[in-house]
């Protein structure tokens, strides 16, 4: 069937620069660029092009730039551009359409809406290049209390386990299958190298990561892929995913493409065949079968390992929350409107689930009222990305955050949304070899622990800003908070007060 | 009719900032004395405030109604009073009520109406609670909910006097002159707004406790949440107020002892946790860290903690306050400044600095505090001593050369 989609983005190739090196006939995953064998010159397809910049920061004369293209359509706000090509491609598909990566409708990012506190004259701020300055995080379920025995010993508590950051920022949950070896090698070096964790995603942990895997979060999914004794033993933690920021209430669908040898090896599957999670686990369809999967995971692991539930952040999510902390979570994942997959149809991860800011707020609310905040850690996930997101995210009440589009942008990602495709230029999103080994693991771990210490010296500076020298004061503070430009029932919902007042 | 709120915020700052002087002093012999060297020092630190708060925290107060609750009790309006004692017989035995006597003082306006009460619980508490637990949830409800009148001291055996003005004018509306006890603690007030709020002053107390406070609480938004979750609700808009409730959650509630409490508020940076050669300590001290985050008391601040039979000195743990502490015989000082001890104290055995976050001490000999647990009931204390010292005056007392606090406390 005939297309009747324009291209969107347009290659500009600077004739006076270009030596017809081929470089971007290289480095293109999508075949954009290509050689003709009979001029002796390179020249583009550009209705391919997604806009990913690999060839243009690979260009060795900076011959290349990617504009829009440009294309009038009658101003109408409501049939706009987008949904007018959407139409289009399911007309010539039939077909739901896929995406990557998190939602990208101007939903409020409530981040932009909140502004951090500072001392002036009352108390003095701290100099965190002077003062000591502390970020050091515990997560897991915590005792309400300490209890001393009459020797004034602390009686011998079953206290339950724990989890020791140095930085309260973990890598979410990335599955090897929908990125590849390399990209998870990294982050679990770097991991180790920044003293967080990061997150197997639901698809196994490769055998060479194990030497990694005390710095994992293992997952257990709907599709079990890659569960199993060792794997379970191997954890620093174990997270139940019940549910994903980009696509509450769906499964999830690894291509057969994708599943290579390495793949089907860690996941347990033949080669080749589809890798099909369910929209539900099917041994959970109510909060009590959760509570039995929690502690089925906690009995399996000598009760040696906190287990965290992931949720999507969507309408409930406060009492949801509470649920699952008296299901037995020792951690409770809330992942957002906002938050990022490999594949999810465009549909869900635009218009399903709400946004963290307020998921978080109330869900941190809630524990409170209910007197349970301490039997649980508050994790949020999605879209966090900058250390000023971290620390209003802390604020608010999270104990820690995951990211993963920021570490991705940090390998490389230019959040060009194609990773469903496994054409992926940056060798993030893709399982091809020859796409893959340009993730180095050693400098992809060094660029990951560079932006987590640069946003470790952002969050200290800005704590001692606010005269305080360690994270736990800032948690949960929303004193620290205020608000600009938020109706009243946002302000009540976070818990913030308006600038101002 | 307004509430607490409309009197102590009405700018509805997220919480009242201010600076501060505080001094205490203990006769750990147990010996009751009066408060002139208390008075004289924290007036010695007169640049420390600015005449929007002052007050004094007595232990020993009212050893013939020791087993009694004393209320002190503020009136915004002389019609809540029938309210609230009606409210009080419904809720207590009521021994004793009446109105604590003050004097008309230059510089003092706006004052409330003053009582104290002296009560007792007998059983009223619901299955489950504590005497201790019943007064605290109606000391709770009272300051939460009731218009125009609130509890400033609730404990057994101590009082506190406080209000707006300098803690020297203080003393004199109040009549301190009166007044004996063994432990003492003061403050000087320098909020950063104007409000005439006389519930803002220190000391802050609930039960037994009480504190004077130097500094800001950064972690006051956590530490108010946090305890919150236990049933204490922040109704005096001040940051102080949370370190008084934090104590008694952790001392009273959770029964840790102060020195661990300390620990809590004032935590050991981790590096200094991992370097402890002791393994129990260690871990002791890490899972203090785990379990109460959200009590570290974070940003500048120096408090004088007071509780029957002890006094308690303690900084932030980068200590950006000052404190001091000296002892002198059986007697012991705190004081944001050295010069308001030698003021009181010329002869001192001890002076010293403490580190940030080590918190000193004070407790009655062992003797002592059994003797001011046996003492008998006698005739209220200030009948005496009000004819003791007529018509004295605070101001002049101020002025006047000083007695040592020895010749103080045997006069």
């Amino acid at each position: 069937m005939k297309s009747y989609l324009a291209p969107r983005f347009r290659i500009e190739r600077d004739r006076d620069r270009c030596i017809d090196c081929q470089v971007c006939v290289r480095q293109c995953g999508y075949s954009v660029h290509f050689f003709d064998e009979e001029e002796g010159r390179v020249y583009s397809h550009q209705d391919e092009c997604v806009s990913c910049h690999r060839c243009v920061a690979f260009c060795p004369t900076q011959a290349l730039s990617i504009v829009k293209v440009p294309l009038a359509y009658r101003e109408n706000a409501n049939w706009r551009p987008e949904v007018i090509q959407d139409i289009i491609k399911q007309a010539e598909t039939g077909g739901v359409l896929l995406t990557g990566m998190g939602a990208d409708k101007p939903y409020p990012v409530y981040w932009d809406h909140l502004l951090l506190n500072a001392s002036q004259v009352t108390n003095p701020s701290i100099d965190p290049l002077r003062e000591p300055m502390e970020l050091r995080t515990y997560l897991g379920s915590k005792p309400d209390r300490v209890t001393l025995g009459a020797d004034g010993k602390p009686v011998r508590q079953k206290l339950p386990p724990t989890v020791q950051l140095e930085v309260p920022i973990m890598f979410s949950a990335m599955s090897f299958g929908s990125v590849s070896l390399n990209v998870h090698k990294s982050l679990a070096m770097a991991s180790v190298a920044a003293g967080t964790l990061f997150n197997t995603g639901e698809g196994g942990l490769h055998e060479d990561l194990y030497e990694y895997s005390d710095h994992a979060i293992v997952q257990v999914a709907s599709g079990r892929f890659g569960v199993h004794p060792r794997y379970l033993e191997a954890g620093r933690v174990i997270e139940i995913k019940i549910g994903q920021g980009a696509k509450p209430g769906i499964g999830g669908h690894l291509p057969g493409e994708k599943v290579s040898v390495e793949v089907a090896s860690t996941r347990m599957i033949p080669t080749g065949t589809d890798a099909l999670s369910p929209a539900p686990h099917h041994d959970i369809y109510s909060i009590e079968d959760l509570r039995q999967l929690i502690y089925a995971l906690k009995e399996a692991t000598g009760y040696s390992k906190p287990v965290c539930v992931k949720i999507a952040a969507v309408h409930n999510a406060a009492a949801i929350a509470s649920g699952v902390a008296r299901a037995g979570a020792d951690i409770i994942a809330l992942d957002g409107l906002r938050g990022a997959t490999g594949a999810a149809p465009k549909v869900v991860r635009d218009n399903v689930g709400i946004p963290i800011e307020l998921a978080l707020a109330a869900v941190d609310t809630r524990l409170r009222q209910e007197g349970i905040r301490n039997q649980v850690s508050v994790v949020a996930a999605s879209g966090i990305r900058s250390s000023a997101d971290v620390l209003k995210a802390i604020a608010l009440g999270a104990d820690a955050v995951y990211i993963a589009t920021s570490a991705l942008i940090a390998l490389g990602c230019r959040v060009c949304q194609m990773c469903y495709t496994g054409n992926c230029s940056w060798g993030i999103a893709t399982q091809n070899p020859y796409l893959t080994k340009r993730i180095n693991p050693e400098i992809g771990a060094q660029r990951l622990v560079n932006l987590l210490r640069a946003w470790s010296i952002e969050i200290k500076e800005m704590l001692g800003g606010m005269g305080v020298n360690a994270l736990e004061s800032l948690r949960g503070n929303r004193l620290h908070l205020r608000a600009v430009d938020l109706s009243d029932s946002d302000l009540e919902i976070l818990g913030v007060r308006p600038a101002g007042r | 009719m307004p509430t607490n709120r409309a009197y102590s915020n009405p700018y509805g700052d997220d919480k009242v900032m201010a600076a501060c002087a505080i001094f205490g002093m203990m006769d750990r012999s147990g010996r009751r004395f009066i408060g002139d060297p208390v008075v004289t020092a924290i007036a010695n630190m007169h640049e420390r405030g600015n005449g929007l708060g002052g007050g004094f925290a007595v232990y020993g107060l009212y050893p013939g109604y020791e087993s009694y609750y004393a209320f002190h009790i503020f009136y915004m309006d002389a019609d809540a009073r029938p309210r609230m004692e009606a409210l009080l017989k419904r809720r207590f035995r009521l021994e004793l009520a009446e109105e604590v006597p003050t004097r008309e003082t230059a510089g003092v306006k706006d004052a409330p109406l003053v009582w104290r009460y002296f009560l007792a619980v007998e059983g009223r508490q619901p299955a489950g609670y504590t005497e201790d637990e019943y007064v605290v949830s109606q000391v709770m409800q009272i300051n939460s909910t009731f218009e125009d009148g609130f509890v400033v001291s609730s404990g057994k055996n101590l009082g506190v006097f406080k209000g707006v003005g300098y803690p020297e004018q203080m003393a004199e509306f109040f009549r301190l002159e009166s007044y004996r006890g063994y432990l003492w603690t003061a403050h000087a007030r320098f909020p950063t707004n104007t409000s005439g709020w006389w519930g803002g002053a220190h000391p802050f107390n609930l039960l037994d406790w009480t504190v004077v406070h130097n500094g800001e609480i950064s972690s006051y938004g956590i530490n108010r949440r946090y305890l919150e979750m236990y049933g204490y609700q922040c109704t005096m808009e001040t940051d102080t107020e949370v370190l008084a409730y934090a104590v008694d959650l952790l001392v009273r509630r959770h029964g840790l002892p102060i020195e661990l409490a300390a620990k809590v508020m004032s935590p050991p940076l981790w590096s200094e946790i991992n370097e402890l050669p002791d393994p129990e300590r260690r871990e002791l001290y890490a899972m203090l860290r785990q379990v109460y985050p959200s009590l570290l008391m974070n940003g500048p601040f120096a408090i004088v903690i007071g509780h029957t039979g002890e006094m308690v000195g303690l900084t932030d743990r980068i200590r950006l306050r000052p404190l001091l502490a000296a002892v002198s015989g059986s007697l012991m000082f705190l004081s944001s400044e050295e010069s308001a001890i030698y003021r009181v104290s010329p002869n001192l055995d001890e002076t010293w600095t403490p580190l940030g976050g080590q918190p000193v001490i004070g407790r009655l000999y062992p003797e002592a505090a059994q003797a001011e647990s046996r003492r008998a009931k006698v005739a209220l204390p200030w009948l005496a001593t009000e004819s003791a010292a007529p018509g004295r005056d605070a101001t002049r007392r101020v002025s006047a050369p000083q007695a040592a606090p020895g010749q103080a406390a045997a006069r």
